[in-house]
Protein backbone atom coordinates (compact mmCIF):
# COMPACT_ATOMS: atom_id res chain seq x y z
CA UNK A 1 0.00 0.00 0.00
CA UNK A 2 2.47 2.22 0.82
CA UNK A 3 6.27 3.21 -0.50
CA UNK A 4 7.82 2.07 2.28
CA UNK A 5 6.38 -1.09 2.53
CA UNK A 6 8.73 -2.81 0.61
CA UNK A 7 11.23 -4.60 3.18
CA UNK A 8 8.51 -4.69 6.48
CA UNK A 9 11.16 -5.97 8.90
CA UNK A 10 12.98 -2.81 9.12
CA UNK A 11 9.77 -0.96 9.66
CA UNK A 12 9.08 0.23 13.26
CA UNK A 13 5.33 -0.37 15.05
CA UNK A 14 3.82 2.11 13.88
CA UNK A 15 4.57 1.76 9.99
CA UNK A 16 4.83 -2.03 10.40
CA UNK A 17 1.26 -1.68 11.12
CA UNK A 18 0.23 0.80 8.91
CA UNK A 19 1.43 -2.08 6.18
CA UNK A 20 0.10 -4.62 7.69
CA UNK A 21 -3.39 -3.86 8.21
CA UNK A 22 -3.11 -2.50 4.44
CA UNK A 23 -1.67 -5.58 2.55
CA UNK A 24 -3.95 -7.66 0.24
CA UNK A 25 -5.79 -10.26 2.95
CA UNK A 26 -6.93 -7.71 4.57
CA UNK A 27 -8.34 -5.59 2.32
CA UNK A 28 -10.43 -9.07 1.41
CA UNK A 29 -11.33 -9.08 5.33
CA UNK A 30 -12.49 -5.03 5.00
CA UNK A 31 -14.63 -6.57 1.23
CA UNK A 32 -16.16 -9.30 3.70
CA UNK A 33 -17.69 -6.29 5.89
CA UNK A 34 -19.48 -5.28 2.76
CA UNK A 35 -20.46 -8.26 2.59
CA UNK A 36 -21.97 -8.34 5.51
CA UNK A 37 -24.20 -5.24 4.83
CA UNK A 38 -25.16 -6.19 1.40
CA UNK A 39 -26.92 -9.05 2.99
CA UNK A 40 -28.23 -7.09 5.89
CA UNK A 41 -29.68 -4.65 2.85
CA UNK A 42 -30.99 -7.69 0.60
CA UNK A 43 -32.19 -9.93 3.22
CA UNK A 44 -34.32 -7.56 4.80
CA UNK A 45 -36.37 -6.31 2.59
CA UNK A 46 -36.99 -9.87 1.11
CA UNK A 47 -37.91 -11.18 4.55
CA UNK A 48 -40.53 -8.12 4.94
CA UNK A 49 -42.37 -9.84 1.92
CA UNK A 50 -42.02 -13.42 2.69
CA UNK A 51 -43.04 -12.50 6.64
CA UNK A 52 -46.32 -10.16 4.60
CA UNK A 53 -47.29 -13.34 2.05
CA UNK A 54 -47.07 -15.51 5.61
CA UNK A 55 -48.79 -13.62 7.94
CA UNK A 56 -51.54 -13.11 4.81
CA UNK A 57 -51.66 -16.53 4.30
CA UNK A 58 -51.96 -17.64 8.65
CA UNK A 59 -55.13 -15.21 8.09
CA UNK A 60 -56.33 -16.67 5.14
CA UNK A 61 -59.81 -17.77 5.75
CA UNK A 62 -59.29 -20.98 3.15
CA UNK A 63 -58.15 -23.70 5.88
CA UNK A 64 -54.94 -25.18 4.02
CA UNK A 65 -53.76 -21.79 3.49
CA UNK A 66 -53.76 -20.76 6.73
CA UNK A 67 -52.53 -23.82 8.26
CA UNK A 68 -49.63 -23.71 6.08
CA UNK A 69 -49.05 -19.97 7.34
CA UNK A 70 -49.42 -20.92 10.68
CA UNK A 71 -47.44 -23.36 10.66
CA UNK A 72 -44.61 -21.56 8.58
CA UNK A 73 -44.91 -19.55 11.88
CA UNK A 74 -45.03 -21.95 14.38
CA UNK A 75 -42.32 -24.29 13.26
CA UNK A 76 -39.27 -21.63 13.53
CA UNK A 77 -40.69 -21.03 17.10
CA UNK A 78 -39.38 -24.78 18.36
CA UNK A 79 -36.58 -25.54 16.61
CA UNK A 80 -33.51 -23.26 16.50
CA UNK A 81 -32.17 -21.40 13.97
CA UNK A 82 -29.23 -22.35 13.49
CA UNK A 83 -30.78 -25.67 12.36
CA UNK A 84 -32.68 -24.07 9.48
CA UNK A 85 -29.63 -22.29 8.43
CA UNK A 86 -28.11 -25.57 8.08
CA UNK A 87 -30.77 -27.50 6.52
CA UNK A 88 -31.84 -24.77 3.74
CA UNK A 89 -28.58 -24.59 2.61
CA UNK A 90 -27.80 -28.33 1.82
CA UNK A 91 -32.03 -28.70 0.89
CA UNK A 92 -32.24 -25.64 -1.47
CA UNK A 93 -29.19 -26.48 -2.96
CA UNK A 94 -30.74 -30.11 -4.10
CA UNK A 95 -33.98 -29.41 -4.83
CA UNK A 96 -32.25 -26.45 -7.20
CA UNK A 97 -30.33 -28.85 -9.10
CA UNK A 98 -33.36 -31.67 -8.71
CA UNK A 99 -35.72 -29.42 -10.85
CA UNK A 100 -32.76 -28.83 -13.76
CA UNK A 101 -32.30 -32.17 -13.46
CA UNK A 102 -35.86 -33.06 -14.50
CA UNK A 103 -36.00 -29.96 -17.03
CA UNK A 104 -32.79 -30.41 -18.95
CA UNK A 105 -32.33 -34.49 -18.22
CA UNK A 106 -35.27 -36.38 -19.16
CA UNK A 107 -33.85 -39.67 -20.22
CA UNK A 108 -31.29 -40.00 -17.39
CA UNK A 109 -32.29 -43.29 -15.84
CA UNK A 110 -30.29 -43.79 -13.19
CA UNK A 111 -30.88 -42.68 -9.68
CA UNK A 112 -30.54 -38.89 -8.32
CA UNK A 113 -29.78 -40.77 -4.67
CA UNK A 114 -27.27 -43.45 -4.71
CA UNK A 115 -26.19 -44.77 -1.60
CA UNK A 116 -24.47 -41.50 0.09
CA UNK A 117 -24.68 -39.32 -2.87
CA UNK A 118 -26.87 -37.11 -4.62
CA UNK A 119 -25.84 -37.24 -8.25
CA UNK A 120 -27.36 -35.26 -10.84
CA UNK A 121 -26.28 -35.25 -14.49
CA UNK A 122 -23.26 -32.77 -15.38
CA UNK A 123 -26.04 -29.87 -16.94
CA UNK A 124 -27.84 -29.79 -14.08
CA UNK A 125 -25.44 -28.95 -11.61
CA UNK A 126 -25.41 -25.42 -10.16
CA UNK A 127 -23.14 -23.81 -10.58
CA UNK A 128 -21.95 -25.68 -14.18
CA UNK A 129 -18.37 -27.39 -13.22
CA UNK A 130 -17.14 -25.01 -16.00
CA UNK A 131 -17.98 -21.61 -14.35
CA UNK A 132 -15.60 -19.34 -12.81
CA UNK A 133 -14.58 -19.12 -9.34
CA UNK A 134 -17.14 -15.94 -8.87
CA UNK A 135 -20.08 -17.49 -10.19
CA UNK A 136 -19.43 -20.06 -7.68
CA UNK A 137 -19.20 -17.43 -4.41
CA UNK A 138 -22.23 -15.55 -5.87
CA UNK A 139 -24.19 -18.83 -5.82
CA UNK A 140 -23.36 -19.62 -2.37
CA UNK A 141 -24.26 -16.02 -1.36
CA UNK A 142 -27.61 -16.08 -3.21
CA UNK A 143 -28.47 -19.70 -1.31
CA UNK A 144 -27.44 -17.74 2.12
CA UNK A 145 -29.68 -14.70 1.17
CA UNK A 146 -32.60 -17.32 1.06
CA UNK A 147 -32.22 -18.92 3.53
CA UNK A 148 -31.98 -15.83 5.83
CA UNK A 149 -34.85 -14.49 3.96
CA UNK A 150 -37.00 -17.85 4.56
CA UNK A 151 -36.34 -18.08 8.74
CA UNK A 152 -36.36 -14.77 9.55
CA UNK A 153 -39.71 -14.38 7.25
CA UNK A 154 -41.31 -16.49 9.89
CA UNK A 155 -40.40 -14.13 12.57
CA UNK A 156 -41.37 -11.54 10.10
CA UNK A 157 -44.94 -12.73 9.51
CA UNK A 158 -45.16 -13.37 13.11
CA UNK A 159 -45.09 -9.89 14.10
CA UNK A 160 -46.86 -8.57 11.24
CA UNK A 161 -49.46 -11.19 12.46
CA UNK A 162 -49.53 -9.83 15.97
CA UNK A 163 -49.72 -5.91 14.21
CA UNK A 164 -52.72 -7.00 12.39
CA UNK A 165 -54.74 -8.27 14.94
CA UNK A 166 -53.71 -5.43 17.32
CA UNK A 167 -55.58 -3.11 14.90
CA UNK A 168 -58.72 -1.90 16.56
CA UNK A 169 -61.63 -4.17 15.62
CA UNK A 170 -63.75 -1.20 15.23
CA UNK A 171 -61.96 0.09 12.68
CA UNK A 172 -62.75 -2.82 10.37
CA UNK A 173 -66.18 -2.71 11.26
CA UNK A 174 -66.44 0.81 10.26
CA UNK A 175 -65.04 -0.12 6.99
CA UNK A 176 -67.52 -3.06 6.47
CA UNK A 177 -70.58 -0.45 7.33
CA UNK A 178 -69.15 1.74 4.46
CA UNK A 179 -69.73 -1.34 2.28
CA UNK A 180 -66.29 -2.52 1.60
CA UNK A 181 -65.44 -5.84 0.36
CA UNK A 182 -62.54 -7.56 2.51
CA UNK A 183 -60.42 -6.99 0.03
CA UNK A 184 -60.35 -3.57 0.10
CA UNK A 185 -60.59 -3.63 4.11
CA UNK A 186 -57.54 -5.22 3.99
CA UNK A 187 -55.44 -3.18 1.96
CA UNK A 188 -57.18 0.30 2.59
CA UNK A 189 -57.77 0.08 6.85
CA UNK A 190 -55.88 -2.76 7.89
CA UNK A 191 -52.59 -2.84 6.46
CA UNK A 192 -52.09 1.44 7.18
CA UNK A 193 -52.70 1.10 10.24
CA UNK A 194 -50.70 -1.98 11.45
CA UNK A 195 -47.27 -0.99 11.22
CA UNK A 196 -47.62 1.16 14.32
CA UNK A 197 -48.30 -2.13 16.04
CA UNK A 198 -45.29 -4.04 14.25
CA UNK A 199 -42.96 -1.31 14.73
CA UNK A 200 -41.37 -2.37 18.19
CA UNK A 201 -41.17 -6.40 16.83
CA UNK A 202 -39.57 -5.22 13.68
CA UNK A 203 -37.25 -3.50 15.03
CA UNK A 204 -36.15 -6.17 17.71
CA UNK A 205 -36.14 -8.38 14.47
CA UNK A 206 -33.56 -6.31 13.01
CA UNK A 207 -31.29 -6.33 15.55
CA UNK A 208 -31.88 -10.11 16.11
CA UNK A 209 -31.32 -10.32 12.02
CA UNK A 210 -27.53 -7.99 12.86
CA UNK A 211 -26.75 -10.43 15.61
CA UNK A 212 -27.17 -13.39 12.94
CA UNK A 213 -25.26 -12.31 10.47
CA UNK A 214 -22.10 -14.25 11.44
CA UNK A 215 -23.84 -17.23 10.60
CA UNK A 216 -22.62 -16.65 7.52
CA UNK A 217 -19.71 -18.29 8.54
CA UNK A 218 -21.54 -21.85 8.98
CA UNK A 219 -23.40 -21.67 5.12
CA UNK A 220 -19.64 -22.00 4.17
CA UNK A 221 -19.25 -18.15 2.97
CA UNK A 222 -15.82 -16.38 3.29
CA UNK A 223 -17.18 -13.98 5.64
CA UNK A 224 -16.10 -11.80 8.58
CA UNK A 225 -15.89 -14.90 11.17
CA UNK A 226 -13.68 -16.95 8.34
CA UNK A 227 -11.09 -14.02 7.85
CA UNK A 228 -10.70 -13.56 11.34
CA UNK A 229 -9.57 -16.89 11.60
CA UNK A 230 -7.36 -16.76 8.84
CA UNK A 231 -5.65 -13.65 9.70
CA UNK A 232 -5.80 -14.24 13.47
CA UNK A 233 -3.62 -17.58 13.28
CA UNK A 234 0.29 -17.87 13.87
CA UNK A 235 2.19 -16.70 11.00
CA UNK A 236 5.55 -17.78 10.99
CA UNK A 237 7.84 -15.73 8.06
CA UNK A 238 8.03 -18.59 6.14
CA UNK A 239 4.64 -17.71 4.20
CA UNK A 240 4.15 -14.21 5.05
CA UNK A 241 5.88 -10.71 5.23
CA UNK A 242 4.53 -10.20 8.55
CA UNK A 243 4.63 -13.01 10.95
CA UNK A 244 2.91 -13.02 14.13
CA UNK A 245 1.68 -14.87 17.12
CA UNK A 246 -1.68 -15.80 17.96
CA UNK A 247 -4.13 -12.96 17.59
CA UNK A 248 -7.50 -14.52 16.90
CA UNK A 249 -8.87 -12.89 20.15
CA UNK A 250 -7.78 -9.62 18.97
CA UNK A 251 -9.64 -9.84 15.93
CA UNK A 252 -12.54 -11.18 17.57
CA UNK A 253 -12.15 -8.39 20.06
CA UNK A 254 -12.51 -6.09 17.30
CA UNK A 255 -15.49 -8.02 15.48
CA UNK A 256 -17.25 -7.66 18.53
CA UNK A 257 -16.90 -4.11 18.99
CA UNK A 258 -17.86 -3.43 15.75
CA UNK A 259 -21.05 -5.41 16.17
CA UNK A 260 -21.32 -3.48 19.49
CA UNK A 261 -21.71 -0.20 17.04
CA UNK A 262 -23.98 -1.52 14.75
CA UNK A 263 -26.66 -2.65 17.04
CA UNK A 264 -26.01 0.78 19.01
CA UNK A 265 -26.49 2.78 15.78
CA UNK A 266 -29.53 0.76 14.92
CA UNK A 267 -30.93 1.41 18.27
CA UNK A 268 -30.42 5.45 18.48
CA UNK A 269 -31.76 5.03 14.80
CA UNK A 270 -35.00 3.16 15.45
CA UNK A 271 -35.65 5.18 18.80
CA UNK A 272 -35.98 8.29 15.93
CA UNK A 273 -37.97 6.12 13.61
CA UNK A 274 -40.42 5.69 16.12
CA UNK A 275 -40.60 8.92 17.44
CA UNK A 276 -41.53 9.77 14.34
CA UNK A 277 -43.91 7.31 13.86
CA UNK A 278 -45.89 8.19 17.12
CA UNK A 279 -46.54 11.56 15.90
CA UNK A 280 -49.74 12.11 16.04
CA UNK A 281 -51.08 8.60 16.79
CA UNK A 282 -53.65 7.88 19.86
CA UNK A 283 -51.08 6.29 21.53
CA UNK A 284 -49.15 6.87 25.11
CA UNK A 285 -46.13 7.53 22.87
CA UNK A 286 -47.89 9.79 20.66
CA UNK A 287 -49.48 11.63 24.19
CA UNK A 288 -46.16 11.74 25.41
CA UNK A 289 -45.19 13.65 22.23
CA UNK A 290 -48.55 15.82 22.09
CA UNK A 291 -47.65 16.84 25.66
CA UNK A 292 -44.01 18.10 25.20
CA UNK A 293 -44.76 20.28 22.74
CA UNK A 294 -47.59 21.81 24.18
CA UNK A 295 -46.13 22.42 27.80
CA UNK B 1 -27.75 -55.11 14.13
CA UNK B 2 -31.16 -54.98 16.41
CA UNK B 3 -32.43 -50.96 17.58
CA UNK B 4 -31.88 -52.05 20.99
CA UNK B 5 -28.26 -52.96 20.58
CA UNK B 6 -28.10 -49.31 19.09
CA UNK B 7 -29.18 -47.51 21.70
CA UNK B 8 -27.05 -49.34 24.27
CA UNK B 9 -24.26 -48.74 22.09
CA UNK B 10 -24.80 -44.56 21.14
CA UNK B 11 -27.27 -43.53 23.72
CA UNK B 12 -24.12 -42.11 25.97
CA UNK B 13 -22.13 -41.83 23.02
CA UNK B 14 -22.16 -38.14 23.60
CA UNK B 15 -20.29 -38.25 27.32
CA UNK B 16 -18.24 -40.85 26.02
CA UNK B 17 -19.67 -43.90 27.60
CA UNK B 18 -20.25 -47.00 24.83
CA UNK B 19 -18.83 -47.34 21.26
CA UNK B 20 -16.24 -45.23 20.57
CA UNK B 21 -16.20 -45.43 16.70
CA UNK B 22 -19.47 -43.60 15.39
CA UNK B 23 -21.51 -45.47 12.76
CA UNK B 24 -20.30 -45.94 9.13
CA UNK B 25 -21.73 -47.03 5.79
CA UNK B 26 -25.58 -47.14 5.67
CA UNK B 27 -27.34 -45.39 8.35
CA UNK B 28 -30.37 -47.05 10.00
CA UNK B 29 -32.99 -44.45 10.94
CA UNK B 30 -33.01 -46.18 14.54
CA UNK B 31 -28.87 -44.72 14.49
CA UNK B 32 -30.33 -41.20 13.48
CA UNK B 33 -32.20 -40.82 16.33
CA UNK B 34 -29.91 -42.60 19.12
CA UNK B 35 -27.13 -40.43 18.30
CA UNK B 36 -28.97 -37.30 17.65
CA UNK B 37 -30.88 -37.85 20.95
CA UNK B 38 -27.63 -38.59 23.12
CA UNK B 39 -26.15 -35.28 21.49
CA UNK B 40 -29.09 -34.00 23.25
CA UNK B 41 -27.81 -34.09 26.70
CA UNK B 42 -25.13 -32.02 26.18
CA UNK B 43 -28.12 -29.43 24.99
CA UNK B 44 -29.77 -29.61 27.90
CA UNK B 45 -26.23 -29.58 30.19
CA UNK B 46 -25.62 -25.89 29.26
CA UNK B 47 -29.27 -25.40 29.15
CA UNK B 48 -30.13 -26.32 32.40
CA UNK B 49 -26.85 -25.14 34.24
CA UNK B 50 -26.50 -21.59 32.33
CA UNK B 51 -30.03 -21.08 33.72
CA UNK B 52 -29.20 -21.83 36.54
CA UNK B 53 -26.25 -20.49 37.40
CA UNK B 54 -27.49 -17.45 35.42
CA UNK B 55 -30.55 -16.93 37.54
CA UNK B 56 -28.56 -15.39 40.41
CA UNK B 57 -26.32 -12.98 37.93
CA UNK B 58 -29.48 -11.36 36.05
CA UNK B 59 -31.54 -10.93 39.80
CA UNK B 60 -28.22 -9.04 40.70
CA UNK B 61 -27.62 -6.86 37.33
CA UNK B 62 -31.75 -5.80 37.56
CA UNK B 63 -30.66 -4.82 41.16
CA UNK B 64 -27.81 -3.27 39.75
CA UNK B 65 -29.22 -1.51 36.80
CA UNK B 66 -32.30 0.26 38.82
CA UNK B 67 -29.83 1.05 41.40
CA UNK B 68 -29.66 5.00 41.80
CA UNK B 69 -25.90 4.65 42.58
CA UNK B 70 -24.16 4.84 39.33
CA UNK B 71 -21.62 2.59 40.82
CA UNK B 72 -23.86 0.01 40.66
CA UNK B 73 -25.51 1.29 38.04
CA UNK B 74 -22.92 1.84 35.10
CA UNK B 75 -21.34 -1.55 35.08
CA UNK B 76 -24.64 -3.55 35.51
CA UNK B 77 -26.04 -1.08 32.13
CA UNK B 78 -22.47 -1.76 30.36
CA UNK B 79 -22.34 -5.73 31.07
CA UNK B 80 -26.08 -6.39 29.73
CA UNK B 81 -24.98 -3.58 26.85
CA UNK B 82 -21.89 -6.04 25.94
CA UNK B 83 -23.76 -9.06 26.41
CA UNK B 84 -27.09 -8.01 24.40
CA UNK B 85 -25.77 -5.95 21.71
CA UNK B 86 -23.23 -8.46 20.37
CA UNK B 87 -24.07 -12.17 19.01
CA UNK B 88 -23.43 -15.04 20.61
CA UNK B 89 -21.56 -16.43 18.32
CA UNK B 90 -18.44 -14.02 18.10
CA UNK B 91 -18.69 -14.27 21.99
CA UNK B 92 -17.89 -17.46 21.74
CA UNK B 93 -15.14 -17.12 19.28
CA UNK B 94 -13.59 -14.62 21.92
CA UNK B 95 -14.06 -16.80 24.79
CA UNK B 96 -12.37 -19.14 23.17
CA UNK B 97 -9.25 -17.98 21.95
CA UNK B 98 -9.34 -15.49 24.80
CA UNK B 99 -8.77 -19.04 27.14
CA UNK B 100 -6.67 -20.33 24.74
CA UNK B 101 -4.40 -17.19 25.30
CA UNK B 102 -4.66 -17.59 29.09
CA UNK B 103 -3.77 -20.89 28.93
CA UNK B 104 -0.27 -20.50 27.60
CA UNK B 105 0.55 -17.89 30.30
CA UNK B 106 -1.19 -19.85 33.10
CA UNK B 107 -1.66 -23.86 32.52
CA UNK B 108 -4.14 -23.52 35.04
CA UNK B 109 -6.94 -22.13 32.69
CA UNK B 110 -6.87 -25.77 30.47
CA UNK B 111 -10.32 -26.60 31.26
CA UNK B 112 -11.72 -23.28 30.57
CA UNK B 113 -10.96 -24.00 26.52
CA UNK B 114 -13.20 -27.46 26.82
CA UNK B 115 -16.78 -26.67 26.04
CA UNK B 116 -18.29 -27.99 29.13
CA UNK B 117 -16.91 -25.09 31.03
CA UNK B 118 -15.63 -22.21 28.76
CA UNK B 119 -19.07 -22.23 26.76
CA UNK B 120 -20.22 -22.65 29.69
CA UNK B 121 -18.98 -19.21 31.20
CA UNK B 122 -20.25 -17.74 27.70
CA UNK B 123 -23.90 -18.86 28.30
CA UNK B 124 -23.76 -18.07 31.73
CA UNK B 125 -22.68 -14.43 30.97
CA UNK B 126 -24.67 -14.27 27.89
CA UNK B 127 -28.64 -15.63 29.68
CA UNK B 128 -27.51 -13.50 32.67
CA UNK B 129 -27.77 -10.34 30.34
CA UNK B 130 -30.68 -11.45 28.71
CA UNK B 131 -32.98 -12.03 31.87
CA UNK B 132 -31.66 -9.37 33.61
CA UNK B 133 -33.28 -6.56 31.47
CA UNK B 134 -36.32 -8.85 31.59
CA UNK B 135 -35.89 -9.01 35.06
CA UNK B 136 -34.92 -5.13 34.88
CA UNK B 137 -38.35 -4.19 32.89
CA UNK B 138 -40.67 -5.85 35.64
CA UNK B 139 -38.58 -4.38 38.96
CA UNK B 140 -39.83 -0.87 37.19
CA UNK B 141 -43.19 -2.22 36.59
CA UNK B 142 -44.22 -3.15 40.23
CA UNK B 143 -47.33 -1.90 40.82
CA UNK B 144 -46.65 1.24 43.55
CA UNK B 145 -49.75 -0.05 45.68
CA UNK B 146 -47.96 -3.17 46.68
CA UNK B 147 -44.73 -0.92 47.41
CA UNK B 148 -46.32 1.17 49.82
CA UNK B 149 -48.17 -1.35 51.40
CA UNK B 150 -44.95 -2.63 52.44
CA UNK B 151 -43.56 0.90 53.49
CA UNK B 152 -46.91 0.47 56.05
CA UNK B 153 -46.56 -2.67 57.13
CA UNK B 154 -43.02 -1.40 58.43
CA UNK B 155 -41.00 -3.37 55.81
CA UNK B 156 -37.79 -2.11 54.72
CA UNK B 157 -34.27 -3.26 53.45
CA UNK B 158 -33.90 -7.34 53.07
CA UNK B 159 -37.53 -8.23 54.33
CA UNK B 160 -38.91 -6.12 51.63
CA UNK B 161 -36.56 -7.14 48.99
CA UNK B 162 -37.92 -11.15 50.05
CA UNK B 163 -41.44 -10.92 50.58
CA UNK B 164 -42.60 -7.98 48.21
CA UNK B 165 -40.25 -6.79 45.82
CA UNK B 166 -38.95 -10.31 44.11
CA UNK B 167 -41.87 -12.53 44.12
CA UNK B 168 -43.70 -9.74 42.20
CA UNK B 169 -40.75 -8.97 39.91
CA UNK B 170 -40.61 -12.70 39.15
CA UNK B 171 -44.42 -13.03 38.81
CA UNK B 172 -44.18 -10.22 35.94
CA UNK B 173 -41.12 -11.51 34.34
CA UNK B 174 -41.86 -14.93 34.28
CA UNK B 175 -43.61 -15.12 30.74
CA UNK B 176 -40.60 -12.86 29.21
CA UNK B 177 -38.38 -15.45 31.28
CA UNK B 178 -39.71 -18.29 30.12
CA UNK B 179 -39.27 -17.74 26.53
CA UNK B 180 -35.63 -16.49 27.12
CA UNK B 181 -34.98 -20.15 28.52
CA UNK B 182 -36.69 -21.63 25.27
CA UNK B 183 -33.95 -19.31 23.48
CA UNK B 184 -31.22 -20.17 25.70
CA UNK B 185 -31.80 -23.80 25.14
CA UNK B 186 -32.02 -23.24 21.16
CA UNK B 187 -28.45 -21.13 21.46
CA UNK B 188 -27.04 -24.10 22.82
CA UNK B 189 -26.94 -25.75 20.02
CA UNK B 190 -23.92 -23.08 18.71
CA UNK B 191 -21.73 -24.16 21.36
CA UNK B 192 -19.53 -27.03 18.88
CA UNK B 193 -19.86 -24.80 15.74
CA UNK B 194 -18.42 -21.73 16.82
CA UNK B 195 -15.03 -22.46 18.19
CA UNK B 196 -15.04 -24.80 20.91
CA UNK B 197 -13.87 -28.32 19.71
CA UNK B 198 -15.68 -31.46 19.84
CA UNK B 199 -13.02 -33.44 22.01
CA UNK B 200 -13.10 -37.56 20.34
CA UNK B 201 -16.34 -36.45 18.42
CA UNK B 202 -18.72 -35.99 21.19
CA UNK B 203 -21.01 -33.44 20.28
CA UNK B 204 -24.38 -32.00 20.49
CA UNK B 205 -27.75 -32.76 19.23
CA UNK B 206 -27.13 -30.20 16.19
CA UNK B 207 -22.86 -31.62 15.90
CA UNK B 208 -24.81 -35.29 15.13
CA UNK B 209 -27.58 -34.32 12.65
CA UNK B 210 -24.95 -32.41 10.73
CA UNK B 211 -22.65 -34.99 11.10
CA UNK B 212 -25.35 -37.55 9.22
CA UNK B 213 -26.11 -34.47 6.63
CA UNK B 214 -22.39 -34.70 5.41
CA UNK B 215 -22.40 -38.18 5.15
CA UNK B 216 -25.53 -38.96 3.69
CA UNK B 217 -25.50 -35.93 1.66
CA UNK B 218 -29.37 -36.05 2.37
CA UNK B 219 -30.81 -33.25 5.27
CA UNK B 220 -34.58 -34.48 5.08
CA UNK B 221 -33.59 -37.51 8.06
CA UNK B 222 -31.54 -35.65 10.51
CA UNK B 223 -32.73 -32.52 10.71
CA UNK B 224 -36.29 -33.14 11.03
CA UNK B 225 -35.83 -35.73 13.58
CA UNK B 226 -33.22 -32.83 15.52
CA UNK B 227 -35.79 -30.79 15.21
CA UNK B 228 -38.44 -33.25 16.62
CA UNK B 229 -36.53 -33.67 19.75
CA UNK B 230 -36.49 -29.76 20.30
CA UNK B 231 -39.74 -29.54 19.82
CA UNK B 232 -40.47 -32.04 22.33
CA UNK B 233 -37.75 -30.17 24.91
CA UNK B 234 -39.75 -26.61 24.07
CA UNK B 235 -42.94 -28.30 25.01
CA UNK B 236 -41.02 -29.49 28.28
CA UNK B 237 -39.76 -26.24 29.22
CA UNK B 238 -43.37 -24.63 28.70
CA UNK B 239 -44.66 -27.30 31.01
CA UNK B 240 -42.14 -26.83 33.76
CA UNK B 241 -41.50 -22.66 33.70
CA UNK B 242 -46.16 -23.10 33.69
CA UNK B 243 -45.94 -24.88 36.90
CA UNK B 244 -43.56 -22.41 38.50
CA UNK B 245 -45.98 -19.61 36.72
CA UNK B 246 -48.79 -21.90 38.72
CA UNK B 247 -47.41 -21.05 41.91
CA UNK B 248 -45.79 -17.46 41.58
CA UNK B 249 -49.60 -16.48 40.35
CA UNK B 250 -51.46 -18.35 43.43
CA UNK B 251 -52.68 -15.49 45.46
CA UNK B 252 -54.08 -13.54 42.92
CA UNK B 253 -58.16 -14.11 42.25
CA UNK B 254 -58.55 -16.60 39.39
CA UNK B 255 -59.77 -14.09 37.31
CA UNK B 256 -56.78 -11.74 37.60
CA UNK B 257 -54.57 -14.50 36.87
CA UNK B 258 -52.11 -13.97 34.33
CA UNK B 259 -52.44 -16.85 31.43
CA UNK B 260 -48.79 -17.92 30.67
CA UNK B 261 -49.00 -16.15 26.59
CA UNK B 262 -46.19 -16.90 24.80
CA UNK B 263 -44.94 -14.07 22.74
CA UNK B 264 -42.04 -14.33 20.27
CA UNK B 265 -39.12 -12.06 21.91
CA UNK B 266 -36.74 -13.72 19.58
CA UNK B 267 -33.26 -15.33 19.75
CA UNK B 268 -30.37 -13.44 20.34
Amino acid sequence: MFSYCADPDTLGTFRWFSCYLTNGVHMSFYMSFVKVLVLLAVTAPVALAFGFAGAMAARSHFPPLGWLGKGYIAIVRGVPDIAFFLFFVIALDQAFEWTRHQMFCPDWTDPIRQGNDFLVCPQAKLPLGTAPEWVHETYGFFLAVITFSIVFGAFAANVLFGGMRAVPHAQLETAEAYGMSRRQTFWRILVPQMWVYALPGLSNLWMVLIKATPLLFLLGIEDIVYWARELGGTKTSRFTDYPHGDWRMWYFLFLLIFYLAMTRVSEIGLERLMRKLSHGQATAAGELLRKETTQ
Amino acid sequence: MSCLQTIQDYGLRSIGIGERLLPKGDYTLCEHFTLIGSGMIWNIYFGVMALATGFFLATALALGKASANPLLRKPSEWFIFVFRGSPLFIQFFFAYFFFLSLKKTYPMFDAFTAAWLGALIVLFLNTAAYSGEIFYGALRSIPKGDLEAADAYGMSGWSRFRRIVWPTMLRLAWPAYTNEAIFLFHATTLVFFSAFPAWQQRGDALYYASYFADKTFNPFIPYPILAFYFILLTLAIVGVFGLVNKRLNRHLPAARRARMRFRLNLAR
